[in-house]
């Protein structure tokens, strides 16, 4: 029991990590209908980033800021140089982004070397505690904190702001937005800059978690976000959100219990939803 | 009476295809102007032209004296244009209210009084404020669509076919608040139920093959038969 626990604890924060890279990207498919593959990039110049100014300047919280101002600024120069003049062209979006993707992930061998980086938490996030069994490990539960702060920080948004409900409105009806009298290039550009400074906080919180970091990342989470994004329902936070924590929990069991299949288990997953759920777990409820 | 806007031999490609071929257009303030013509005469794509959903590529478009047609359609919808699309285009997972807070650019006095008055006229959305969009019958889908399109200070309507899939009740209905709403807003309708367009319009454009072929008085057309059978196809 304990070892459940103890993995579902383990699960539940790598679902946050997942959750803040595909957060974004279900809103810039939905939104935008743009299948940006750069995403992963993004998480990885954000852990890359944030672990640099951390080193440098001792401060993990400075280097989550200046992880996610990276982001922001990125996904400003992606979305107006590379992502807005193939606007629906589903196939030159899926090339050029898979293409920023190599480029974005070479580069940051060429920045911070070819060799993987080692990241430790911050002393004040180093503790564990044991509670009836369960190994509490606080830089786990800070990530987790953190990804419930930020799906109910974009839960509020989306449910009571002017712009989340032009978020929403966009998803369904993007040329109706626009018969309204909104600027639908700038909501997208927001969102996208939203989108991918999430990626990057996931991606500087995930290096301590990780304890290293490679460029290869890039890679493997881009590609693990689009599989949360399709069993979530495209275009869907809270289907995200509830993706994610379903693949960070099994993730987390398999690769205890049934090591062996623990790579199969997410594809087997969205399967298995896809079968039942065509449109993804909570797909066309905005 | 003061034009409101002008159309002049504008010519739209969709893709390849060669939709208007030469459509112009004069809509007079405080009128109801209809745009009369058989499916596929390029009814719709007109107005989605003068909401530059499909970009012109020849002739002009003046509103209130200024010239539009490159603009982009949030600049138009800016300028005071509320468009009604075919399908209505209400957002289905947001709630009545949230629709129409959306289409609301301001809450000043003026805009409150006018959702209010549009709230007077189709009572059945504040039966439905809270409900979403998508759960309403296609004649309140219809009237939420009006009301969006109006309760900003819009002073031109473009309306396209709001008797669709309608029971005749429900466009009876629809068709007398747009006559209500003549007295504060310029609409230009597109219809294909001449009778139920008659009633309430007072000037027609008749479109064929994507050119205005015929306009003039309402009342001139729906009182010569031969001009009817041989434009329209009914007696």
């Amino acid at each position: 029991m304990d070892v459940l626990l103890n993995l579902t604890v383990n699960g539940l924060a790598t679902g946050c990590l997942i959750f803040l890279l595909a957060a974004g990207l279900t809103l810039i498919f939905g939104l935008m209908d743009v299948l940006n593959f750069s995403h992963g990039a993004l998480f990885a110049w954000g852990a890359y980033t944030g672990a640099w100014i951390y080193t440098q300047s001792g401060s993990f919280l400075a280097g989550i800021a200046g992880a996610v101002l990276a982001g922001v600024l990125l996904g400003f120069l992606l979305e107006r140089f590379i992502v807005q003049p193939v606007y629906g062209d589903h196939i030159q979006q899926i090339l050029i982004t898979l293409g920023v993707l190599l480029v974005l992930g070479e580069m940051l061998k060429v920045f911070y070397g070819p060799n993987q980086i080692s990241v430790e938490p911050p002393d004040y996030l180093e503790q564990s505690w044991v509670v009836n069994g369960v190994i509490l490990i606080k830089y786990r539960l800070f990530v987790i904190v953190i990804g419930v702060l930020v799906f109910a920080g974009v839960q509020y948004m989306l449910q009571h702001t002017r712009l989340g409900l032009v978020i929403r409105a966009g998803v369904m009806n993007r040329e109706m937005v626009e018969v309204l009298g909104f600027n639908i290039k700038k909501v997208f550009l927001s969102v996208f800059m939203l989108g991918s400074g999430m990626a990057a906080l996931g991606g500087v919180l995930f290096a301590p978690y990780s304890g290293v970091i490679h460029a290869e990342i890039a890679m493997d989470y881009g590609i693990l976000a689009f599989i949360v994004v399709v069993i979530g329902g495209m275009g869907s936070v809270a289907g995200s959100a509830l993706a994610a924590v379903l693949v960070g929990l099994l993730g987390a069991y398999m690769a205890y219990y049934v090591p062996s299949a623990a790579l199969a288990a997410n594809m087997l997953l969205m399967v298995g939803i896809l079968m039942f759920r065509p449109r993804g777990l909570l797909g066309g409820r905005g | 009476m003061t034009t409101l806007l002008q159309v002049e031999q504008i010519e739209t490609y969709i893709g390849q295809y060669y939709i208007l071929q030469g459509v112009s257009l004069e809509v007079r303030q405080g009128e109801i102007t209809v745009l009369l013509g058989r499916n596929g005469a390029g009814k719709t794509t007109t107005l989605r032209s003068l909401m530059a959903l499909n970009p012109i590529s020849k002739g002009r478009i003046t509103y209130k004296g200024e010239e539009i047609h490159n603009l982009a359609t949030y600049e138009i919808a800016r300028r005071g244009i509320g468009y009604v699309p075919e399908d209505q285009g209400v957002f289905p997972a947001l709630t009545v209210e949230e629709n129409l807070k959306l289409a609301m650019q301001n809450t000043d006095a003026a805009t409150l009084e006018r959702r209010d008055w549009i709230l007077n006229l189709f009572p059945d959305l504040k039966t439905f404020w809270k409900k979403q969009a998508g759960v309403l019958s296609g004649g309140q889908k219809q009237m939420l669509a009006i009301a969006r399109a109006y309760v900003n200070d819009n002073e031109l309507l473009l309306v396209d076919e709001p008797s669709k899939g309608l029971a005749p009740i429900m466009v009876e209905k629809v068709m007398r608040s747009l006559e209500e709403m003549k007295q504060k807003v310029t609409v230009v309708l597109v219809e294909q139920n001449f009778f139920m367009a008659s009633s309430i319009g007072d000037r027609f454009y008749i479109m064929d093959d994507g050119m205005t072929v015929l306009d003039g008085q309402m009342s001139e057309l729906a009182a010569d038969e031969r001009l009817r059978k041989e434009y329209l196809g009914i007696a």
